[in-house]
């Protein structure tokens, strides 16, 4: 076992002089969770924005089980995920399972809801307050739809950076479906997990430093959102 | 070039037959009624209005005047009676010909031009032409790349006029446009509704400025407590009130 000290110097060694091995997993990570992020936005935010807007039998269920989804534990996420995509399951004959691919459709599963509930919320609060005057003016629902997501924007880009965090940081999810090959399906999470418990602590410190960097970034793009958003009131 | 009302926004609610063969006016409200939650708010309110002149939509606060000029936009459904644009009762393509502009101005959070150009797009009439005349008609064209909402109540009121006067409405309705605005925008609004209804636009304005009415109105309706008081002529209603409840308001009885 290293000196923690000398953990840390070594870490920063590693990140500072670009080590191939913590590129090809950080590129990885990064690579999955906007993919996910991607797909997760394309399903959740028309799925919000119907949940907003539409009336129809069956709604306040669908609001219960997407904001209940909201929370799913990663783990879950990640076994129900491994059983559909394990030889025997339904989704067996994609031989998907331990490939990038099947950690993608994990996180989808994972992040979708959230970009759907928190949409759902911010177009609906949106679509009150211009609800009479579109009536008024006789917009056709494509049009108001597109209109709330336009004008929702910076809020609604917020909402995909809390997705894209949920997704870069969760570790259960990827690590029962990924499996955390080297070189294939390590992640900085599995990779921070597996070498903490090898007790190789400087990549996993090196991983965890780049993590970090990674909210922190995310944060401020949050927050210099809603400062813009609130500056032109365009929020 | 004006398109055919037919060609804008597919998807709507109906889609328009060519601009207006039948002409809104007259409007016959017969026997409308609104109840909200086992509240009569608005009571049997009968009324005609023939084409031409501005009515001014006058009465205390309460009496039901911006339900009413919901009511005759369609965006409620009254519980009994009718209202009739031109013998037609009020739907999607009537409403399309109409332009409510809403006590509390709603404007899109974009800029001022945009605000514009989203009107103007759904109705098919987009151009930078267009909207810069009718900014420019507002006093707003040096302002048009400021997010509308950080204008000023008066400039945003303004802007919620012309973009009501984007869509060429043939029946403009206001609702206290000009409450607790400054003088200098009153005096905007109140000229550019007189040059729209010299164009041909029926003017239907509520307010309870007593001033605002005499300077605007040729005809006033005058409710009170859900109720249709009186219809006269302006001079009439003003020289010889002939409800009490009418009267007490002109004197200054009924507080606000
Ligand atoms: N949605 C509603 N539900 C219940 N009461 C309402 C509603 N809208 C308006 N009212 C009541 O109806 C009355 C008339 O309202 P309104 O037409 O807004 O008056 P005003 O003449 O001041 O415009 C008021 O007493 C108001 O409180
Ligand atoms: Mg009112």
């Amino acid at each position: 076992m290293q000196d923690f000290a000398e953990s840390i110097r070594v870490a920063f060694h590693l990140v500072v002089s670009a080590d191939a091995d913590l590129l090809e997993i950080i590129g990885l990570s990064l690579r999955v969770s906007l993919s996910a992020l991607v797909v997760a936005c394309l399903i959740g935010l028309p799925l919000g924005a119907l949940l907003a807007i539409r009336r129809f039998p069956g709604r306040g269920v669908a609001l219960v089980v997407v904001n209940s989804l909201m929370g799913l534990p990663p783990v879950v996420v990640g076994l129900i995920a491994y059983l559909s995509l394990s030889r025997a399951g339904p989704l067996g004959w994609l031989e998907l399972l331990y490939t990038p691919t099947a950690m993608i459709i994990a996180q989808t599963v994972l992040v979708a809801p959230i970009v759907a509930a928190l949409s759902r919320q911010l177009l609906e609060d949106l679509h009150k307050e211009y609800a009479e005057q579109f009536r008024s003016l006789c917009v056709p629902q494509r049009t108001a739809i597109a209109a709330l997501i336009w004008d929702g924007r910076y809020s609604l880009l917020t909402v995909a950076l809390a997705g894209f965090g949920r997704a870069i940081a969760e570790v259960g999810a990827v690590i029962i479906v990924g499996g955390n090959i080297d070189h294939l399906t390590r992640v900085m999470t599995t990779a921070i997990a597996l070498e903490t418990s090898k007790g190789d602590l400087p990549l996993a410190l090196a991983l965890g430093m780049v993590l970090l960097v990674i909210a922190l970034v995310v944060n401020a793009l949050v927050m210099a959102l809603r400062t813009t958003a609130e500056r032109y009131a365009y929020a | 070039m004006r398109k055919p009302i037919a060609a804008m926004g597919s998807g709507g609610e109906s889609v328009a037959p060519e601009r207006s063969p039948q002409p809104l006016l007259p409007l016959q409200a017969a026997g409308v009624t609104l109840d909200i939650a086992g509240q009569r708010l608005v009571d049997d309110v009968s009324f005609t209005l023939q084409p031409g002149s501005r009515t001014v939509v006058m009465g205390p606060n309460g009496a039901g005047k911006s339900l009413l000029l919901r009511l005759l936009h369609g965006l409620l459904e009254p519980s009994a009676g009718q209202i009739r644009w031109g013998g037609v009762p009020v739907n999607p393509d009537v409403r399309r010909r109409q332009a409510l502009v809403f006590q509390r101005p709603v404007l899109l959070r974009r800029s001022v031009a945009a605000n514009i150009d989203f009107v103007l797009r759904l109705r098919g009439t987009e151009g930078r032409q267009q909207r810069d005349e009718i900014l420019e008609r507002v006093g707003l064209l040096e302002r048009m790349r400021q997010p509308a909402r950080l204008l000023s109540g008066g400039e945003q009121q303004r802007l919620a006029l012309a973009r009501a006067l984007a869509t060429r409405p043939e029946v403009l309705l206001l609702d206290e446009p000009t409450a607790s605005l400054d003088p200098a925008s009153v005096q905007t609004i109140e000229t550019i509704v007189t040059a729209a209804h010299a164009e041909g636009i029926h003017i239907i304005f509520v307010t309870h400025d007593i001033g605002q009415a005499r300077r605007l109105g040729d005809e006033v309706v005058f409710l009170h407590g859900g109720r249709l008081c009186e219809q006269a002529p302006a001079r009439d209603f003003f020289n010889r009130p002939a409800s009490q409840a009418a009267q007490a308001y002109l004197d200054g009885r009924i507080v606000l």
